[in-house]
Formats: structure tokens, C-alpha cells, sequence
């Protein structure tokens, strides 16, 4: 595995689908999944969670614990086959 | 002439097939099983299905599924079973879904007994379930209606995406008569709103489910619209010898049977009387009834009950004096002698 | 398989937007970390993946997924309390090519529903079932379900479930399994990754199963509901694992799918004239031309058959009937019913008339038959004046007491039994009486009993015995 395809994958957590359930947090193996350090409210209300960034290895598994149709969107590596 | 000498209940499942009806589920119960024995048998050879439900409540249910998904349904069953039908009516009600329920009366309360009675008007005709909703009652008194009616019940179903019960007991099943099968082969119609399984009908949602106080209140207003057009249009009836009549028999169902015995015996003795028999029993004959009044005719109301369907004639009339009523209840049925004697007492 | 392979999102086989409240909203309207949504999710890719979306039928149920239909960019029905299998049977007998899916939370399919799921399944229904396991109503604010567990607080079991009170929660795969008909019955957990993923296989292979006939397919999910247990999302994956899953082992129950034939029969398209023969229509033909003079001469039978369970007066009467209606004549028929039929008897009254019948319950005979003792003493008093009564001198050896009618006394029994047809007494019956009466000619009857028989190979037995009871009649009337 090369640091280049890491750069590939990102995750994606759309602010106001978020209900702050934590499960991504909790799932995700590199960590890089935390609350908004800002002190922010979405829509529904929620301190949503955010990507730091960097360090999204696109494993997916956020994807599905999270319970919203259309909360996190993962970009997973280029290399990866497609699951089936 | 080409008749077939057949049993009205089996008269009905032919009718239904021939309605385009292709999903038949029911429960047994006496006196309504014959019903499910015939569809049994002829459901599957002309392409339908029939199953015996695991409970009446799962047979109404079924009803809807298959209606829902663009079929002329229908169930049977006996009072037992439509008291426990009745949640289902309500979603199909609520729904809009078309369905056609055959009840085929029995004594009650209870279990009571497995006689004919007419003690389900109530729970049919005025509705058993929750809520707002209405169903339209045909009422057959012999094995050719039950053929006829039947296949107009489907129709008027599909024309107003509504319930439509018929009405019976167990002495208009049990009988052999003559029937003259118009011999058609209808299919459903096309239902745009229905679930075809297929992309056009993808969209498509049935439910009975209206979140909005507001938008359910206009959904209600939206079906009694329907039912007030239907008593407009949709009001069937019967009229024997009205017009000098002083005393008008009234009777539904096979009490009209013994009417029209008791008339011809009564008119043979000079006395003046006719006949008016609901068929359609929602809609209730109410101007027809009001006209008669007017004329200063009585009523008397002759039933296999309590007298559930004297009280909607006295909400057409508004008048108690005018309406009589002779009922007998349990599985007990009048002779026409009786309903002679009964009536001699009401005229001059 | 989907065509974003490398991109993990929102399947199409949900909304773009979901509509409940009228708005555009893209979430649910589940509570944070509640497990239904995952199972969405499960479902819609499943369905995308394998493009069955366009014919999925998704049955709503009630409960917390009461909304489901919000969601699922498929059909969608939404079935009262606890009946969604049986509201998918009927989506699925009526078009058989369709996905139906029934989703149900616990106390609609384990509580209200309990009777609907168990026949689906045992009937094999071809559809596939998910079923949430969270313990508990949440949809209705929290109150216990047929899967609570011992000791579980809710808001209808506030000191906790009892064994003595409610007795051990409800195991469904178990129950399930046992029965012959289902494919595929699997637990899975949506506590943790590993379980997530498992239950993304089961959901497939219970679709897949569907799409390919296989029959019934039951899916479990235990499933967390942090509102309804009062617990933060993490405290109720935990739940799960240290107390639900102990007790709802998380296993497959029953898997042959791949032992199974598939099997979709989608109805036949009947033509006007395959109906009609399926229908029986016809068959007695068109009836004799009306004769004028014939009806105006005929007088109304009101005639009363009456005899043992088992000589077949009821069959005599529906074939005089069906034969008086090929004459043109309006008929009736009804058997003993209710309070009338008394005495162990089995009687039947026949109108045969040329106007319209009104009852057709004969109270007053003019034409009485009886065959055995019990029905000549409870129909002698009943008949008419001037009353024909036909009795069968086999069995009845007391005359009548009557005076003012006519009376035929002829060995019925006998002349069956002479021919070897113990059970044709009727038959003859039929034979002498239209001989008698000459009603209209015994050839006209002959020709219909073959059609008014169950079993076809008596048919020629029994227009013997007409013949016979036709000449009896010739050989001992002295009229």
C-alpha cells in the first residue's frame, strides 16, 4: 500500500444529515473522524461530525454504521474492488 | 333461454370470475364456506388465486395487498368473521383501495347460531370499523342477483376506490335458482395508482396514513364528497304494486322473497299493498321512501333483526307513527302467513 | 453492481428527498444511532446492486418504520398493525415478478402480527422479511415488547419484565426455523462493524433468494434503540452485546438456498371461451322453446321432498327443478335450513312455476313426497287440499291419515333394489311422478341427469331408474 492511493480516499460527512450519533467516531480505525471543535448547531441541532482532513484509509465502515441515507459519503481508495 | 340451474352462493364466485376477479381469500365459516369451496375450485382454473387464510383478519388484509397491487380482490365471510374483518375494511377505506366483502349473515350475538339472521345490517351499512368512512351495501335476494350484483359491485369499487359489501344471508346462498350468466370476461382495469411492480407504478404509495390534521381532515372531506355523490347516482331499489298502496312492505335481502308472497296474498284479498325493497342499501332509498310518505302511505318494516334497518327509515321519514316494523331474531324466520297477519293489522 | 464502485453513498433506491412533513429534508426521522436507518441503507444498496428496486413492492408496517415509505424509491404499501405479510401476500400472489419486502419492528411482527408471519412463512411465501429486534415499542413511547428481556424497564413493565408476568421473551428465527417452508432464516446484530457487515450479506442473499423464486426468506436484526432504552448510542451497542445477544443468538437458522429450485408462475391470460368451459357455463343448453298453451295450462308445484340424510331427495329435487327450468318454467330450489329441519330428516322444497317466485320455501304442499316414516308424520298435516302425497310403501307401511288428498303409495326402495340401485330410490321417484302427472315428457329429464350428477359414471343407473319408476307407474295406475 502506497501513501499515494491513502490520498485518494476521503470521507465526506454531510453537516446537516448529521444527528451526532457518534458510531462513525467510534468505528473509525485511523481516528479521523471527531465532533466540530467549533461550537456549531446544524439544522436538526446537532454538534455534526467532521473530517479532519487527512488520514481517511476509505475502509467504508463509517459508511455503513452510520444509520442516515445520506450522511457519509466515502471515496475509497482507487485500487480497491468494488464490493459485492 | 340459456339458464344454469345453480346455488346463489356459487352464482356469486361466477360473477366475481367473470368481474374480472383473480384473488379470492377467505376463512371458513358456515354459512359463507360455500363460497370459499367455489372459488377453491374455480379460482384456479381461470387464472386466480385462492387461499385460505390463516384468519379473517389476514384475509381482509390479503384483499388489500392484491387490490393494491391492481387485483380485483375479494373476501366472504359470516358476521364472526366481518366483526373481525372490519380493521381491514377501515384501511381499505382509508387507502381508497376497491375490494368487494360478500357477507353472508348469521344469528348472533356471538357465536349464536349458524341460521340466517339479518343482525349484521349495523356493522355493515353504518360501518364497524374506525373512522369516517362508508361502504356501499348491494343487497341480492335471489341466485341471479347474486351473479349480478356481484359483478356491479366490482365495478362500482373500481368507480369510486371504495369497499363494496355484499349483503346476504344464508337462506339467498343456499338457494337453486335459474341464473343467466351474462358470460363476459372482464379484467381489472387499469388503476394509476396502484403497484404493478413495475416503473410506471415505482412512485406510486398507498397508504392510509395522512400525517396533517389539516390534510386529513380534507382527505375525509374528499371521501364524503364521494359518498354524497354515490347517494345521488348509485341508489338501487325495487317497487312492487306502490302506487295505490296504503301500507308498503319494506324488506331486504330474502325477507323480500316472502314480501312478495305476502303481497300476492294480501292483494287477493282486496287489500292495498306494495312492496319497496332496497337493493342498494347504502345508498339508502331515502327519497324514494320520503315520496311514498308523503302520500301518506305506512311502512312496515319486515327483518330477520331488531329492526336495524327501520331506523334508517325513520331517519328518512322523521316520522315513528308511520313506520312498523316486525322482526324476528335467532335464526328464526317468518312465515308469509305471519307476515299476513302482521300486515292485516296495519290496514283497513 | 453499482456503477460508483469506488464511492460509498446514498443509494438510488432511496428518495432524493424525503417528504413526510412536506419539506425537502434528506434525513429520517429517526433518532440518532437508532438501527432502522442501517437497515435502510442495507436494503437500498442491496436493491440498487441488484437493480430490483423498479419492482420492489415495500410493505410499510407500524411502528417507528411506519414511514418507511418516505424513503424507499420503490412501490410502496403501508399495511395495518402486524399484517404486512399478509398485506405482501396479496401484493405478491397478484404479480408474482414483484420484490415484496415486509419490514416489521418487534411487536408488529412478534406481538400483533404473530399470527401473520408464521403462515407467510409456513405457506413459503416468495418474499423476504426484515425483521428489527430493538426489544421494545419505541414508536409509541417505549413500552414492552414480546422480545423485552428479563428485568428490562419500560414504560408497561416499570419494574421489569417477569418470567411470572409476561413470561421469556419471544426467539422468531427460532420459531421460524422450525417450520418446513422458509429458505434462508438468519440473526444478525447491528452493534458493531463485524455484525453490520454480516447483516449486508444476509440482506442480499434474502433479496437475491426473492429475485430468484426461492421462497421465504426471514431476516432478523438486533437492532439498538438508544431513546427508547434511555441510553447514549454507545451504551446501547453494548446493550446489545452484553444482553441481547446472549439471549438472541446471532446465527444462521436455516439457509437452503442453495439447494432450492426457484420457481416464479406468473398467471395465466384466460380467452372468453377457456373461461366459460373453466366456468361450467352452459352446460344444460338452451331450454325448450316456449310453448304457449303448456304455460298457460301449467299450475305452480309447490312440492316438498322429504327423507333419510342419504336417499338423495335432495338431489331429486334440484333435478326435477333444473329439468322444469329447461321447460322454460321458473324454479326454485332451497334445502332443509334453520329451525325447519328437524327430526333428522333432510327435506327439500321445489317451486315450479311460470310466474315469478316469491318464497321459496314451501310451508304448504301441494305435492308432498315422503320417504321414510319421521317426514310423513312431521309433512302429512302440512300439505294442501286436494294435495297430491307420493309415499314410499318400501319403508312407510302406515297409510295416511288424510282423506282430502291424493295419495300414490309406490315401493320406491323395492324398485331400485330390484335393479341393483339401492341409492336410486329418487330416480324413481322422478320417473313415476312425471308419468303420473305428465308434467312434461320423461325424455326431457333423461337428457339432464347426466349434467346434475357429482359423479358422471351413475348417469346411466339412474335414467334407469326413471324408466322404471315411469313404468311402475304405467303398469299400477288404474287412473
Amino acid at each position: 500500500m502506497t501513501s499515494d492511493n491513502n490520498k485518494l480516499a476521503s470521507v465526506e460527512v454531510t453537516p446537516n444529515l448529521c444527528k451526532a450519533c457518534q458510531r462513525c467516531v467510534e468505528v473509525c480505525a485511523p481516528g479521523v473522524l471527531m465532533t466540530n471543535p467549533e461550537k456549531a448547531f446544524n439544522e436538526l441541532g446537532y454538534q455534526w461530525i467532521v473530517y479532519t482532513g487527512e488520514g481517511c484509509t476509505g475502509c467504508g465502515v463509517c459508511f455503513y454504521v452510520c444509520p442516515e441515507p445520506g450522511g457519509i459519503k466515502v471515496q475509497k481508495r482507487e485500487r480497491t474492488k468494488a464490493t459485492s | 333461454m340459456k339458464r344454469d340451474l345453480i346455488k346463489a352462493n356459487e352464482a356469486l364466485v361466477k360473477g366475481a370470475i367473470m368481474a374480472g376477479c383473480t384473488q379470492y381469500y377467505g376463512y371458513p365459516i358456515t354459512p359463507a364456506s360455500e363460497i370459499a369451496e367455489a372459488a377453491s375450485v374455480y379460482m384456479p382454473v381461470c387464472g386466480g388465486t385462492f387461499i385460505q387464510a390463516e384468519s379473517e383478519v389476514a384475509a381482509i388484509n390479503m384483499v388489500y395487498g392484491a387490490s393494491g397491487a391492481g387485483a380485483r380482490a375479494m373476501t366472504a365471510s359470516s358476521g364472526p368473521g366481518i366483526s373481525l374483518k372490519q380493521e381491514g375494511v377501515s384501511y381499505l377505506s382509508g387507502a381508497e383501495l376497491p375490494a368487494v366483502i360478500v357477507d353472508i349473515m348469521r344469528a348472533g350475538p356471538g357465536l349464536g347460531n349458524i341460521w340466517p339472521e339479518q343482525g349484521d345490517y349495523n356493522q355493515v351499512v353504518h360501518g364497524g370499523g374506525h373512522g369516517n368512512y362508508k361502504v356501499i351495501v348491494l343487497a341480492p335476494n335471489r341466485a341471479q342477483e347474486m351473479c349480478d350484483l356481484t359483478m356491479l359491485a366490482f365495478d362500482l369499487a373500481d368507480k369510486y376506490r371504495m369497499v363494496v359489501y355484499i349483503l346476504a344471508d344464508a337462506y339467498v346462498g343456499q338457494m337453486m335458482e335459474p341464473v343467466e350468466f351474462p358470460k363476459v370476461n372482464k379484467k381489472a382495469p387499469h388503476r394509476p395508482w396502484a403497484l404493478y411492480a413495475d416503473k410506471a407504478s415505482q412512485p406510486n404509495v398507498i397508504t392510509s396514513i395522512v400525517f396533517s390534521a389539516e390534510a386529513l381532515e380534507e382527505h375525509n372531506l374528499k371521501l364524503q364528497a364521494r359518498y354524497a355523490q354515490i347517494e345521488k347516482d348509485e341508489v338501487r331499489f325495487q317497487e312492487i304494486q306502490c302506487e295505490d298502496a296504503e301500507l308498503i312492505l319494506m324488506g331486504y335481502g330474502f325477507v323480500s322473497r316472502l314480501l312478495q308472497s305476502t303481497i300476492e296474498v294480501l292483494r287477493k284479498q282486496g287489500k292495498k299493498v306494495g312492496m319497496l325493497r332496497p337493493i342498494s342499501l347504502f345508498p339508502f332509498p331515502n327519497q324514494r321512501i320520503q315520496e311514498l310518505a308523503a302520500q301518506g302511505k305506512h311502512f312496515l318494516c319486515v327483518e330477520l333483526s331488531n329492526g336495524q334497518m327501520r331506523d334508517d327509515v325513520y331517519l328518512a321519514t322523521f316520522k315513528k307513527d308511520i313506520v312498523h316494523f316486525y322482526g324476528r331474531m335467532g335464526g328464526m324466520v317468518p312465515s308469509v302467513a305471519e307476515i299476513v297477519d302482521v300486515a292485516l293489522g296495519y290496514l283497513k | 453492481m453499482t456503477t460508483k464502485a469506488n464511492v460509498l453513498e446514498k443509494a438510488t433506491a432511496f428518495y432524493d428527498h424525503f417528504e413526510r412533513k412536506g419539506g425537502q429534508d434528506q434525513t429520517t426521522h429517526y433518532c440518532p444511532g437508532c438501527g432502522h436507518g442501517n437497515v435502510h441503507k442495507l436494503i437500498a444498496e442491496a436493491l440498487d446492486d441488484l437493480g430490483l428496486a423498479e419492482r420492489t413492492v415495500f410493505v410499510s408496517p407500524v411502528g417507528c418504520s411506519v414511514f418507511a415509505y418516505y424513503y424507499f424509491d420503490t412501490g410502496n404499501i403501508q399495511a395495518a398493525h402486524g399484517r404486512a405479510p399478509a398485506v405482501g401476500t396479496g401484493v405478491k400472489r397478484t404479480r408474482p415478478h414483484s420484490i415484496v419486502i415486509s419490514y416489521q419492528g418487534d411487536g408488529d411482527l412478534a406481538s400483533i402480527g404473530g399470527l401473520e408471519i408464521i403462515h407467510a412463512a409456513n405457506r413459503g411465501e416468495n418474499m423476504t422479511v426484515f425483521f428489527i429486534n430493538n426489544a421494545i415499542y419505541g414508536m409509541t413511547g417505549g413500552q414492552m415488547a414480546p422480545t423485552s428481556l428479563i428485568g428490562q424497564k419500560t414504560s408497561t413493565s416499570p419494574y421489569g419484565r417477569t418470567v411470572e408476568n409476561e413470561g421469556y421473551p419471544i426467539r422468531m428465527c427460532e420459531l421460524i426455523s422450525t417450520l418446513e417452508s422458509p429458505v434462508y432464516v438468519e440473526r444478525c446484530q447491528l452493534a458493531d462493524v463485524k455484525g453490520i457487515m454480516a447483516a449486508r450479506k444476509a440482506v442480499r442473499k434474502a433479496l437475491q433468494n426473492q429475485a430468484d423464486g426461492k421462497g421465504f426468506s426471514f431476516v432478523e436484526l438486533l437492532s439498538p434503540c438508544p431513546t427508547g432504552w434511555k441510553m447514549t448510542t454507545h451504551d446501547s451497542l453494548q446493550w446489545i452485546k452484553d444482553f441481547m445477544i446472549p439471549y438472541f443468538p446471532v446465527k444462521v437458522f436455516k439457509d437452503e438456498s442453495a439447494t432450492r429450485n426457484g420457481r416464479i408462475r406468473e398467471p395465466k391470460e384466460y380467452t372468453d371461451e377457456e373461461l366459460f368451459k373453466a366456468l361450467n357455463l352452459g352446460l344444460l343448453g338452451e331450454s325448450q322453446p316456449r310453448d304457449a298453451e303448456f304455460l298457460k295450462n301449467f299450475k305452480t308445484v309447490e312440492m316438498k321432498i322429504a327423507g333419510f340424510g342419504g336417499q338423495g331427495v335432495l338431489t331429486a329435487g334440484a333435478i326435477l327443478a333444473a329439468a322444469a327450468m329447461q321447460e322454460n318454467l321458473e324454479v326454485s330450489w332451497i334445502p332443509s335450513y334453520g329451525p325447519e329441519k328437524r327430526g333428522g330428516t333432510a327435506n327439500c322444497s321445489v317451486i315450479l312455476s311460470k310466474d315469478s317466485i316469491g318464497s321459496p320455501m314451501v310451508v304448504s304442499p301441494n305435492v308432498l313426497v315422503v320417504m321414510n316414516d319421521p317426514s310423513l308424520d312431521t309433512f302429512e298435516d302440512a300439505v294442501v287440499s286436494g294435495g297430491l302425497v307420493i309415499v314410499n310403501s318400501s319403508i312407510i307401511t302406515r297409510k295416511l291419515k288424510r282423506t282430502d288428498v291424493d295419495v300414490l303409495y309406490i315401493p320406491l326402495s323395492d324398485i331400485a333394489a330390484d335393479l341393483g340401485l339401492n341409492a336410486a330410490a329418487n330416480m324413481v321417484l322422478l320417473g313415476a311422478y312425471l308419468e303420473y302427472t305428465k308434467l312434461f315428457p320423461l325424455d326431457h329429464l333423461k337428457k339432464i341427469i347426466p349434467y346434475t350428477l357429482k359423479r358422471k359414471t351413475l348417469a346411466e343407473a339412474n335414467v334407469k331408474a326413471a324408466e322404471a319408476g315411469a313404468q311402475w307407474m304405467r303398469d299400477n295406475n288404474k287412473r
